[in-house]
Protein backbone atom coordinates (compact mmCIF):
# COMPACT_ATOMS: atom_id res chain seq x y z
CA UNK A 1 0.00 0.00 0.00
CA UNK A 2 1.56 3.33 -0.69
CA UNK A 3 0.24 6.55 0.22
CA UNK A 4 2.01 8.20 -2.88
CA UNK A 5 -0.20 9.74 -5.10
CA UNK A 6 -0.52 9.32 -8.84
CA UNK A 7 0.91 12.23 -10.39
CA UNK A 8 3.67 11.46 -7.54
CA UNK A 9 4.57 7.97 -8.69
CA UNK A 10 4.54 9.06 -12.31
CA UNK A 11 6.97 11.85 -11.73
CA UNK A 12 10.37 11.08 -12.45
CA UNK A 13 9.58 8.43 -15.20
CA UNK A 14 8.28 9.83 -18.08
CA UNK A 15 10.75 11.21 -20.81
CA UNK A 16 14.01 12.09 -20.05
CA UNK A 17 13.82 14.16 -23.10
CA UNK A 18 16.55 12.46 -24.42
CA UNK A 19 14.89 10.28 -26.81
CA UNK A 20 15.00 12.85 -29.69
CA UNK A 21 18.58 13.05 -29.17
CA UNK A 22 19.24 9.51 -29.39
CA UNK A 23 17.14 9.11 -32.03
CA UNK A 24 18.72 11.65 -34.43
CA UNK A 25 22.59 10.01 -33.46
CA UNK A 26 21.24 6.70 -34.14
CA UNK A 27 20.19 8.02 -37.74
CA UNK A 28 22.96 10.03 -38.37
CA UNK A 29 26.04 7.48 -37.29
CA UNK A 30 23.66 5.21 -39.78
CA UNK A 31 24.19 7.48 -42.71
CA UNK A 32 28.27 7.98 -41.48
CA UNK A 33 28.46 4.01 -41.43
CA UNK A 34 27.02 3.63 -45.30
CA UNK A 35 30.40 4.95 -47.06
CA UNK A 36 32.65 4.09 -43.85
CA UNK A 37 31.11 0.30 -43.79
CA UNK A 38 31.47 -0.05 -47.77
CA UNK A 39 34.93 1.43 -47.71
CA UNK A 40 35.57 -1.44 -45.12
CA UNK A 41 34.10 -4.03 -46.52
CA UNK A 42 35.91 -3.61 -49.69
CA UNK A 43 39.16 -2.88 -48.16
CA UNK A 44 38.49 -6.43 -45.76
CA UNK A 45 37.64 -8.12 -49.04
CA UNK A 46 41.02 -7.24 -51.14
CA UNK A 47 43.26 -7.48 -47.30
CA UNK A 48 41.52 -10.44 -45.77
CA UNK A 49 43.76 -12.89 -47.13
CA UNK A 50 47.27 -10.52 -47.39
CA UNK A 51 50.32 -10.84 -45.85
CA UNK A 52 51.87 -9.08 -42.79
CA UNK A 53 53.85 -6.31 -44.62
CA UNK A 54 50.91 -5.97 -47.35
CA UNK A 55 48.71 -5.37 -44.50
CA UNK A 56 51.22 -3.26 -42.38
CA UNK A 57 51.84 -0.60 -45.55
CA UNK A 58 48.05 -0.84 -46.44
CA UNK A 59 47.89 0.76 -42.81
CA UNK A 60 50.60 2.90 -42.95
CA UNK A 61 48.60 5.33 -45.56
CA UNK A 62 46.88 8.37 -43.26
CA UNK A 63 43.85 8.41 -45.58
CA UNK A 64 43.82 4.77 -44.17
CA UNK A 65 44.42 5.54 -40.56
CA UNK A 66 41.63 8.31 -40.75
CA UNK A 67 38.94 6.45 -42.42
CA UNK A 68 39.44 3.46 -39.50
CA UNK A 69 39.58 6.29 -36.63
CA UNK A 70 36.33 7.76 -38.22
CA UNK A 71 35.05 3.93 -38.84
CA UNK A 72 35.91 2.48 -35.57
CA UNK A 73 34.43 5.88 -33.54
CA UNK A 74 31.10 6.01 -35.35
CA UNK A 75 30.49 2.35 -35.54
CA UNK A 76 30.63 2.06 -31.57
CA UNK A 77 29.17 4.77 -31.10
CA UNK A 78 25.83 3.18 -33.38
CA UNK A 79 26.22 0.22 -31.93
CA UNK A 80 26.01 1.44 -28.29
CA UNK A 81 22.74 3.13 -28.89
CA UNK A 82 21.25 0.00 -30.90
CA UNK A 83 22.66 -2.55 -28.26
CA UNK A 84 21.00 -0.38 -25.40
CA UNK A 85 17.63 0.00 -27.21
CA UNK A 86 17.48 -4.20 -27.63
CA UNK A 87 18.58 -4.26 -24.05
CA UNK A 88 16.12 -1.49 -22.82
CA UNK A 89 12.93 -3.53 -25.00
CA UNK A 90 13.95 -6.65 -23.55
CA UNK A 91 15.44 -6.68 -19.68
CA UNK A 92 12.95 -5.26 -17.53
CA UNK A 93 14.85 -6.28 -14.03
CA UNK A 94 15.84 -2.78 -13.19
CA UNK A 95 19.24 -3.74 -11.47
CA UNK A 96 19.80 -6.08 -14.28
CA UNK A 97 19.03 -3.62 -16.88
CA UNK A 98 21.72 -0.53 -15.70
CA UNK A 99 24.25 -2.94 -14.66
CA UNK A 100 24.24 -4.30 -18.48
CA UNK A 101 23.97 -0.86 -20.29
CA UNK A 102 26.76 0.16 -17.97
CA UNK A 103 28.66 -2.75 -19.13
CA UNK A 104 27.89 -2.71 -22.79
CA UNK A 105 28.94 1.26 -22.37
CA UNK A 106 31.74 -0.04 -20.97
CA UNK A 107 32.86 -2.79 -23.55
CA UNK A 108 31.95 -0.30 -26.21
CA UNK A 109 34.06 2.39 -25.22
CA UNK A 110 36.85 -0.05 -24.34
CA UNK A 111 37.32 -2.11 -27.74
CA UNK A 112 36.98 1.84 -29.65
CA UNK A 113 40.00 2.82 -27.55
CA UNK A 114 41.97 -0.66 -27.62
CA UNK A 115 40.82 -0.41 -32.21
CA UNK A 116 41.58 3.34 -32.46
CA UNK A 117 45.46 3.08 -30.60
CA UNK A 118 46.05 -0.01 -32.73
CA UNK A 119 45.21 1.73 -36.03
CA UNK A 120 47.71 4.94 -34.67
CA UNK A 121 49.85 2.66 -33.32
CA UNK A 122 50.75 1.21 -37.09
CA UNK A 123 50.18 4.53 -38.83
CA UNK A 124 52.67 6.12 -36.67
CA UNK A 125 55.11 3.01 -37.14
CA UNK A 126 55.20 1.41 -33.99
CA UNK B 1 6.45 1.61 -13.49
CA UNK B 2 3.47 4.06 -12.25
CA UNK B 3 0.32 2.05 -12.96
CA UNK B 4 0.63 -2.27 -13.01
CA UNK B 5 -2.02 -4.02 -14.33
CA UNK B 6 -2.76 -2.22 -17.36
CA UNK B 7 -4.55 -4.13 -20.32
CA UNK B 8 -1.39 -5.65 -23.14
CA UNK B 9 -2.16 -5.65 -26.74
CA UNK B 10 -1.90 -8.76 -28.40
CA UNK B 11 1.62 -10.38 -27.88
CA UNK B 12 3.63 -11.57 -30.58
CA UNK B 13 2.56 -15.60 -29.94
CA UNK B 14 -0.79 -14.75 -31.65
CA UNK B 15 0.97 -13.15 -35.03
CA UNK B 16 1.17 -14.77 -38.09
CA UNK B 17 4.81 -14.97 -39.42
CA UNK B 18 5.34 -12.26 -42.04
CA UNK B 19 8.08 -10.53 -44.28
CA UNK B 20 7.81 -7.06 -41.87
CA UNK B 21 7.84 -8.86 -38.43
CA UNK B 22 11.26 -11.55 -40.18
CA UNK B 23 13.15 -8.67 -41.45
CA UNK B 24 12.86 -6.45 -38.32
CA UNK B 25 13.95 -9.26 -36.39
CA UNK B 26 16.81 -9.94 -37.98
CA UNK B 27 17.63 -6.33 -38.64
CA UNK B 28 18.11 -6.52 -34.25
CA UNK B 29 19.72 -10.23 -34.75
CA UNK B 30 22.43 -8.74 -37.25
CA UNK B 31 22.89 -5.83 -34.94
CA UNK B 32 24.00 -7.90 -31.92
CA UNK B 33 25.52 -10.07 -34.43
CA UNK B 34 28.50 -7.22 -36.03
CA UNK B 35 28.64 -5.83 -32.69
CA UNK B 36 30.35 -8.71 -31.20
CA UNK B 37 32.21 -9.33 -34.97
CA UNK B 38 33.82 -5.82 -34.32
CA UNK B 39 35.85 -7.60 -31.38
CA UNK B 40 37.20 -9.78 -34.26
CA UNK B 41 37.89 -6.36 -35.78
CA UNK B 42 39.66 -5.29 -32.69
CA UNK B 43 41.85 -8.30 -32.11
CA UNK B 44 42.59 -8.12 -36.10
CA UNK B 45 44.38 -4.50 -35.75
CA UNK B 46 45.99 -4.96 -32.40
CA UNK B 47 47.51 -8.20 -34.11
CA UNK B 48 49.05 -5.70 -37.00
CA UNK B 49 50.32 -3.59 -34.45
CA UNK B 50 51.52 -6.50 -32.13
CA UNK B 51 54.04 -7.65 -35.33
CA UNK B 52 54.42 -9.84 -37.61
CA UNK B 53 54.20 -13.08 -35.15
CA UNK B 54 50.87 -11.58 -33.48
CA UNK B 55 49.59 -11.60 -37.71
CA UNK B 56 50.23 -14.60 -38.50
CA UNK B 57 48.48 -15.85 -35.57
CA UNK B 58 45.33 -14.11 -37.04
CA UNK B 59 45.73 -14.89 -40.00
CA UNK B 60 45.79 -18.44 -38.96
CA UNK B 61 42.72 -18.30 -36.93
CA UNK B 62 41.22 -16.24 -39.78
CA UNK B 63 41.82 -18.56 -42.34
CA UNK B 64 40.42 -20.93 -40.95
CA UNK B 65 37.38 -23.37 -41.57
CA UNK B 66 36.20 -21.70 -38.81
CA UNK B 67 36.76 -18.23 -38.63
CA UNK B 68 35.88 -18.52 -42.17
CA UNK B 69 32.22 -19.12 -41.80
CA UNK B 70 32.46 -16.58 -39.07
CA UNK B 71 33.64 -14.20 -41.82
CA UNK B 72 30.79 -15.21 -44.12
CA UNK B 73 28.06 -14.76 -41.38
CA UNK B 74 29.22 -11.44 -40.39
CA UNK B 75 29.70 -10.38 -44.28
CA UNK B 76 25.90 -11.34 -44.86
CA UNK B 77 24.67 -9.44 -41.49
CA UNK B 78 26.48 -6.38 -42.68
CA UNK B 79 25.16 -6.38 -45.68
CA UNK B 80 21.57 -7.33 -44.36
CA UNK B 81 21.77 -4.51 -41.91
CA UNK B 82 22.93 -2.06 -44.68
CA UNK B 83 20.07 -2.83 -46.98
CA UNK B 84 17.62 -2.80 -44.51
CA UNK B 85 19.23 0.12 -42.69
CA UNK B 86 18.49 2.35 -45.42
CA UNK B 87 15.26 0.95 -45.74
CA UNK B 88 14.91 2.18 -42.99
CA UNK B 89 16.01 5.79 -43.32
CA UNK B 90 13.32 6.20 -46.03
CA UNK B 91 10.67 5.14 -43.30
CA UNK B 92 12.05 7.63 -41.19
CA UNK B 93 11.79 10.01 -44.40
CA UNK B 94 7.97 9.14 -44.88
CA UNK B 95 8.62 7.28 -48.05
CA UNK B 96 8.48 3.78 -49.03
CA UNK B 97 5.11 2.79 -46.50
CA UNK B 98 2.65 1.55 -49.45
CA UNK B 99 2.17 -1.99 -49.01
CA UNK B 100 3.64 -2.74 -52.56
CA UNK B 101 6.68 -0.75 -51.90
CA UNK B 102 7.09 -2.14 -48.47
CA UNK B 103 7.36 -5.57 -49.82
CA UNK B 104 9.17 -5.25 -52.79
CA UNK B 105 12.02 -3.29 -51.03
CA UNK B 106 11.86 -6.10 -48.37
CA UNK B 107 12.75 -8.71 -50.95
CA UNK B 108 14.99 -6.61 -52.94
CA UNK B 109 16.86 -6.39 -49.03
CA UNK B 110 17.30 -10.29 -49.09
CA UNK B 111 18.18 -10.46 -52.80
CA UNK B 112 20.90 -7.76 -52.96
CA UNK B 113 22.27 -8.91 -49.29
CA UNK B 114 22.48 -12.26 -50.64
CA UNK B 115 24.21 -11.31 -54.09
CA UNK B 116 26.84 -9.00 -52.42
CA UNK B 117 27.80 -11.62 -49.88
CA UNK B 118 28.03 -14.37 -52.79
CA UNK B 119 30.13 -11.54 -54.79
CA UNK B 120 32.22 -11.19 -52.25
CA UNK B 121 32.74 -14.64 -51.08
CA UNK B 122 34.02 -15.34 -54.75
CA UNK B 123 35.93 -12.12 -54.94
CA UNK B 124 38.03 -13.42 -52.03
CA UNK B 125 38.32 -16.79 -53.38
CA UNK B 126 39.29 -16.08 -56.82
CA UNK B 127 41.86 -12.98 -55.79
CA UNK B 128 44.60 -12.80 -54.18
CA UNK B 129 47.00 -15.38 -53.18
CA UNK B 130 45.17 -18.13 -50.37
CA UNK B 131 46.26 -17.53 -46.80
Amino acid sequence: MSFRTPLGRARGLGSARLGTGHWLAQRITAVALIPLSLWFVMSVMIYMRADYATVSIWLHSPVVSVLLVLLLATLYYHAFLGLQVVIEDYVHDEWLKVSTLMLIKFMCVLLAAAGIFATLRVAFGG
Amino acid sequence: MATDNRPLSPHIGIYRWQISMVMSILHRLTGVWLSLGTVALIYWLIAVAAGPDAYAAAHTLFGSWFGQILMWTWAFSLFYHLCNGIRHLFWDAGQGFEIRTFYISGYGVWIISTVLTVLAILFVYMHGSPP
